[in-house]
């Protein structure tokens, strides 16, 4: 049992879904990030993904990408990814570090695994790293104990969504439409049906992101996932307020409103 | 003169997904099934004779292949007295080798049953190319293109939308190729139930690198049998290298003639030295970028550098896979080639040749004045002229100082004729 299958099974016994908030590390700077991850806590997050920016984010839309270059541009490393980890498992979430892959490789993977380990990360997301193209990670990552948590999308077929149902450990991550991340009007999508899908393939814990943003889509979404993972909408707080304090509190706001969400009330 | 050893021992053509370390296919899932669903009508397209046959047509009968072949001894006077001989890639229709790639795609784009194609492009020739392709063969087109090359290639920008694609600037990152790329890939994710990704270079996910090499390969097939026409095959082939596309495609059918050095020249910006340069398997380490394993310009913690050069088409912190594993196994060198050098061949095959070469091009052409002045009179060296230079005459005009001053003088064009 790993420490997000613990909260996972919480939450669930709580009869709710867990709720999941992504910010990248080093927006605006080092320290705000890392109270805004705390603040997440504070308002009802159960788990943090910690990402640590890189210079060529596929998957990720505008929002994101702009934080993520201007967390570069102020000189963000990768020591600072530590540092939030242990700050958020201290705040009582559990941490989990949402990394593209070329940065974990020139880490070590093996040193990567190790030091989030050693920092109280529970697990790694890969967004560009499917498990048959990952062996070398998914190795290391056992070896230390810690969770690897790979993505399906509407388009993985049967064979894959085993695959990845098996090298995943903590949950999988599920992904209701074709795109990057960003903020939709409706998440409908085929999320239910990929849920479905990998649950039949084994998938014990399954968390759905990408496109969500209200209270309302996260309690919809509630209703068929063990987890509803939010990105964009909480760095809009912060990209949206020039000011650090108007910024942090935008973002309180905000995850207590996914929060009520993943319990229903929306 | 060998015929290549055993099909067991050749290099070439080498299948994918990896080229020793390197190659492989680090991608989202949500490109998987697209990725395979390529794969997947590509091998089956390859050993069908009516696909074939349709590109052998289009190459023949659109784009004007085979290329020529011409020597260009007043030029070879700068390169030690050496034959010269260049593969004329510039003569294809659009004006370099991206077309050979291009035809193959979009009959794939075809056959696939999708109905939008969508492309990355640094200098502009891998966006005309598609955009050709696109209305001849009546597909929706959409060209990404940083935001800094639509500024140093506009007439390209103008050419594509001409053509009737769109072309979207891109305003993220270093605003250039690389960053063209990753704005494709988001909408590839996007919108991958109708819309297959030409992608450009040998680069990439596979089965692009392996793909794209197999379109390019006509460079080799049909120059070594013009060569030993010629009277045998040449010391070296030289050819530029940013992706990697034309230089993979002008080694292919050599990689077995154990006598025939390649050499691919990469763009060395200020020098490779200083912090401005694209010399990535110069000045890079192996790492992840665009979905394959190849040698990278990165940070210590795995950011990718800004790369530099005034050729916007090898302005890339990549390269294509099997250029790292050619490095690596030693089959093929690669030079790095300064801004000066390349713009210096440039004046000197349009002064004693009448031929204005592309600015990636020249740098090979600057790899050949090296080569040639190294091995002598005797050596015979090919160089693969990928590109034609129209696109870049404001820029070289600029480069040397030819634009119209104001004051009447015309001092850069009175120096010494080659």
């Amino acid at each position: 049992m790993s420490a997000l299958t613990d909260r996972l099974d919480a939450c669930r016994a709580e009869g709710r879904a867990a709720l999941v908030g992504y910010l990248p590390v080093g927006y605006p700077d080092v320290d705000t990030s890392i109270r805004a991850m705390v603040a997440m806590v504070e308002a009802g997050a159960d788990i943090v993904e910690i990402g640590p920016p890189y210079s060529d984010p596929v998957l990720d839309g505008s929002v994101i990408q702009l934080a993520v270059a201007r967390a570069l541009e102020a000189g963000v490393r990768m020591a600072d990814t530590f540092k939030a980890v242990r700050a958020v498992a201290d705040a009582g979430a559990v941490p989990v570090v949402m990394s593209y892959f070329n940065p974990m490789l020139q880490h070590g993977l093996d040193q990567f695994a190790a030091d989030v380990v050693q920092s109280g990360g529970a697990g790694v997301i890969t967004p560009d790293l499917t498990p048959d193209a990952g062996e070398d990670w998914v190795a290391a990552a056992r070896a230390h104990d810690l969770d690897t948590i790979f993505l399906v999308a509407p388009s993985t077929t049967r064979e894959r969504m085993h695959l990845t149902a098996q090298a995943s450990r903590g949950f999988v991550y599920a992904t209701p439409l074709m795109g990057v991340t960003g903020e939709r009007a409706a998440v409908g999508g085929a999320g239910e049906r990929v849920v479905n899908e990998a649950r039949e393939a084994g998938a014990v814990n399954v968390c759905v992101g990408v496109g969500v943003s209200t209270g309302e889509h996260a309690a919809q979404i509630a209703k068929y996932a063990d987890g509803v993972i939010v990105g964009t909408a909480l760095v809009r707080c912060l990209t949206d307020n020039e000011d650090k304090e108007a910024g942090l509190n935008a973002l309180r706001l905000k995850v207590a409103e996914l929060a009520a969400g993943v319990r229903g009330n929306a | 003169m060998t015929e290549g050893p055993s099909a067991a021992s050749s290099l070439q053509s080498a299948p994918g997904p990896f080229f020793g370390e390197f190659g492989g296919r680090f991608v989202p899932e949500a490109l998987v099934a697209a990725l395979d669903e390529l794969t997947d009508v590509y091998d089956k397209a390859r050993v069908d004779p009516s696909f074939e046959a349709e590109l052998i047509r289009l190459a023949r009968d659109y784009t004007g292949r085979p290329s020529i072949v011409t020597e260009v001894p007043r030029f070879a006077k700068h390169a030690g007295g050496a034959r010269v001989v260049l593969k004329r890639e510039d003569l294809n229709h659009t004006g370099s080798h991206k077309i050979n790639n291009v035809l193959g795609q979009a009959l794939l784009t075809k056959r696939i049953g999708k109905t939008r194609v969508i492309a990355e492009t640094g200098a502009g020739q891998h966006g005309v190319a598609t955009a050709t392709a696109a209305a001849l063969m009546d597909l929706e087109c959409v060209i990404y293109m940083g935001e800094e090359d639509t500024e140093r290639q506009a007439l390209n920008v103008a050419r594509m939308r001409l053509l009737g694609a769109e072309v979207i600037p891109v305003t993220t990152g270093t605003r250039t190729l690389r960053d063209a790329i990753n704005e494709a890939f988001r909408d590839w994710v996007a919108n991958v139930e109708t819309t297959n990704y030409v992608f450009g270079t040998a680069a990439g996910p596979h089965p692009f690198p392996a793909m794209v090499r197999d379109f390019q390969r006509v460079i080799s097939v049909e120059a070594r049998e013009q060569m030993l026409a010629l009277g045998g095959l040449p010391d070296a082939v030289l050819a530029c290298v940013g992706g990697g596309s034309n230089a993979i495609g002008s080694f292919d059918a050599f990689l077995d003639d154990a006598g025939v050095r390649l050499i691919g020249c990469e763009a060395a910006g200020d020098g490779v030295d200083t912090d401005r340069h694209a010399a990535t398997l110069t000045g890079g380490r192996p790492g992840v970028l665009h979905g394959s394993r190849s040698y990278i310009l990165q940070d210590k913690e795995g950011q990718t550098m800004p790369s530099h050069s005034i050729s916007a088409g090898l302005d890339y912190p990549g390269v294509g896979p099997e250029h790292a594993w050619l490095a690596d196994i030693g089959r093929a060198e690669y030079w790095p080639v300064t801004d000066a050098e390349a713009m210096e061949a440039f004046r000197l095959l349009s002064r004693t040749e009448g031929i204005l070469p592309a600015i990636e091009s020249s740098h090979a052409l600057a790899g050949a004045i090296k080569l040639g002045k190294e091995l002598g009179p005797e050596a015979t060296i090919l160089v693969t002229l990928s590109g034609r230079g129209d696109k870049d005459v404001e820029q070289a005009a600029q480069w040397f100082d030819m634009l119209p001053s104001g004051d009447g003088s015309d001092a850069a064009t009175s120096g010494e004729r080659g």
